[in-house]
């Protein structure tokens, strides 16, 4: 039998019969028990995690740790062998495919960033921006003032506004970073995920980033994976540490990083 | 109003020389044809009349397979399918049309049924000697055949090589099917010998002069339809799924309908060429539905350059016109400097002809004109 991806459109109705726990209705985003194997290597073994509405969570850990699995997991793009994994107290994720998963309100930056280089970076944002997603719907769609001016705002943002001409495939490699949160934002997510946002920046842009973070997360709830501690302890934020699969440890920053088992895999390499 | 804008709105200056120079074909090439005499200079030949009128079919097939292959990076190597099929509707219409003047004199049923013993006309020829059933066949059988497959494709993320190959199956398969005399399409013969069109002589050199302008008209109307699309925010969709299929979807869009759309269209657009295609040349047969000719296809767009639709039609004109010289000279050759010129247009000129030309020209306009900053201080003119 195939799986119709088009069969789970539409946000999975709360299923009435199952009565979750409050922890689980509670919580934006729910993970427990969670395993998927590549061919037989479990990248990610009996993972549980709790993020709350309006929380930001910082996660670290080795090469290989599954910190991108785990996004591929909420985000849709990889399907768990078992375990729940639940969006705001009652949807399934573990049924939805990416683009109804992106609608709910969940947003993610990729590990290396991607954006649409042969549009300008003002199109990149446009693109992002909440309005009809339809086939139909975009064809005789016009940039509607509001939305000009989201994407004004969203480009001060980011500052690229002097950029917004430009072909995204001509920005630096952390301007199209920078560009990719842009357009995180312009989604207006619920919950951002955002994989390894200072890869390949300056010691300035790092610090920039951080802030812009920051920034988001006082209006959003966000999941940062990041190697760099000095961004991390910027952030400031409860931290997650995976191993092999499954969390390690977690806490602040200071707890986590003075665990021993930490330090053993991770921090004292 | 609306539709006008939809469709005029963003056509560029190429797009305007190139809609005005058909325009220009349109009533000119017929005039040159029929009202100019012979031995004039100026005269156009029956034969390139039939000959530019199924360049210009060729041209529209190539737009089709620009819009998928240049702005949604669907490779297909299966067009040829759906531009066969458009002519087999209007095979069907043409041979309907030609009703007791066949060879054996059958009233209804066309000669080759005759020939085989059937005694009724199939299903499937119902209806087809009315010329608006016909047209809606034309445009019906390659889009929902378009539909179906790439529901199907498109939903199961089959892409790249893999979707390529499968276009290619599809059209060989066909191309056996229609092979088959029990098929009802003609078997290996296909259709042939027609008559008339709506009631004009097909032979007469007015119905090939108009079947030209009607040849340029579509080509025209393609053009800024498919013009419209690319330049609509959906086209901006298909460009992102070209680039980033999978930032597309995280950004919401549902990728398989943006495909499944710009597939359909340019399905039935392939179709309409067909079917303008059969009355110039004559005859239709299974062998449309050979792999080469989608090959062949690509290879139009890549030389005119992919993603710019003008070039895709211009590249059709090009190669097809250095064929039919090419053939002449060297009869065995053809194939080869195809393929030659594939491999140079692929390694020298990636973006192809009119991509590299525009870009020649803008660089040039660039190194001409004093930058911007500098121009701030002169007086305006
Ligand atoms: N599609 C896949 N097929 C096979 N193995 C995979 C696949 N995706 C991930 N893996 C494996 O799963 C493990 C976890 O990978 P993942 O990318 O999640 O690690 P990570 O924590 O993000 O590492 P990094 O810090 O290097 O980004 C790795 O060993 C990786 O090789
Ligand atoms: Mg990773």
């Amino acid at each position: 039998m195939l799986i119709d991806p088009m069969d789970t459109q539409l946000p999975a109705e709360p299923v009435k019969a199952i009565e979750r726990p409050q922890i689980v209705t509670q919580s934006l985003l729910y993970l427990d028990g969670v395993s998927v194997s590549f061919d037989g290597f479990r990248a990610i073994n009996n993972l549980s995690l709790i993020i709350a509405p309006g929380e930001m969570r910082a996660i670290i850990g080795p090469n290989g740790a599954g910190k991108t699995t785990m996004m591929d997991i909420i985000t849709g793009k990889t399907k768990p062998d078992t375990g729940d994994v639940i969006f705001a107290g009652e949807v399934d994720l573990t049924r939805l495919d990416e683009t109804a998963i992106a609608n709910l309100g969940i947003g993610c930056k990729f590990q290396k960033p991607t954006v649409f280089e042969s549009h300008t970076v003002e199109d990149n944002v446009d693109m992002a921006v909440k309005a009809d997603r339809t086939v139909f719907g975009t064809l005789f769609q016009r940039r509607s003032a509001e939305i000009a001016r989201r994407v004004d705002e969203i480009l001060g943002i980011v500052r690229l506004g002097d950029h917004r001409k430009r072909l995204a495939g001509d920005l630096s490699h952390g301007q199209k970073q920078w560009l990719e949160i842009g357009m995180l934002l312009a989604q207006d997510p619920k919950l951002l995920l955002v994989d390894e946002p200072a890869a390949g920046m300056t010691d300035v842009e790092t610090a920039a980033t951080a802030d812009l973070l920051k920034d988001i997360a006082k209006t959003h709830s966000v999941v940062v994976v990041e190697h760099d501690m000095g961004f991390i302890r910027e952030l400031g934020v409860k931290v997650t540490c995976l191993h092999e699969g499954s969390v390690l440890a977690e806490g602040s920053l200071d707890q986590v990083s003075s665990d021993e088992r930490v330090i053993e895999v991770y921090l004292g390499r | 109003m609306m539709l006008t804008r939809f469709l005029l709105e963003k056509i560029d200056r190429t797009g305007w020389i190139f809609l005005v120079l058909l325009a220009l074909a349109a009533v000119m090439v017929p005039v040159l044809n029929l009202a100019v005499p012979p031995g004039s200079p100026f005269h156009v030949s029956n034969t390139a009349v039939s000959l530019w009128g199924k360049y210009m079919t060729y041209a529209l097939l190539a737009l089709a397979v620009d819009l998928v292959w240049g702005y949604c990076g669907i490779l297909s190597l299966g067009h040829g399918a759906f531009f066969a099929l458009g002519g087999y509707a209007m095979g069907m219409y043409l041979m309907r049309q030609i009703g007791p003047r066949g060879v054996y004199s059958h009233p209804i049923l066309p000669d080759f049924m005759v020939f085989l013993n059937w005694k009724e006309l199939p299903l499937t020829w119902w209806g087809f000697s009315s010329f608006p059933y016909a047209l809606f066949m034309v445009a019906l059988v390659p889009g929902l055949l378009a539909f179906v497959f790439g529901w199907f494709a498109f939903r199961s993320r089959v892409t790249g090589v893999y979707l390529s190959i499968i276009t290619q199956a599809l059209t060989y398969a066909l191309m056996l099917a229609f092979f088959r005399n029990d098929m009802g399409f003609g078997g290996n013969n296909g259709l042939t010998d027609f008559k008339d069109i709506l009631g004009f002589n097909i032979q007469s050199q007015t119905t090939r002069a108009v079947l030209f302008s009607l040849s340029v008209v579509a080509l025209m109307i393609g053009y800024l339809l498919a013009r419209a699309i690319v330049t609509s925010k959906a086209g901006k969709i298909l460009i992102a799924v070209r680039d980033a299929e999978a930032r597309t979807r995280f950004l919401g869009y549902r990728v398989e309908h943006f495909k499944l759309f710009v597939w359909t269209v340019s399905a039935v657009m392939a179709g309409i060429a067909g079917a303008l295609y059969v009355p110039q040349v004559g005859i239709i047969n299974p062998s449309e539905f050979s792999p080469a000719n989608s090959i062949e296809t690509i290879v139009w767009v890549a030389v005119g350059g992919r993603g710019t639709l003008v070039g895709a039609a211009l590249g059709a004109g090009i190669v097809n016109f250095a064929k039919s010289w090419f053939t002449g000279a060297f009869p065995q050759g053809w194939l080869f400097a195809l393929g030659g010129l594939f491999i140079v247009v692929t390694l020298f000129l990636p973006k192809g002809i009119l991509g590299t030309f525009t870009d020649w020209w803008k660089r040039r306009g660039e190194t001409r004109e004093p930058p911007a900053g500098k121009a701030v201080g002169q007086p305006a003119e």
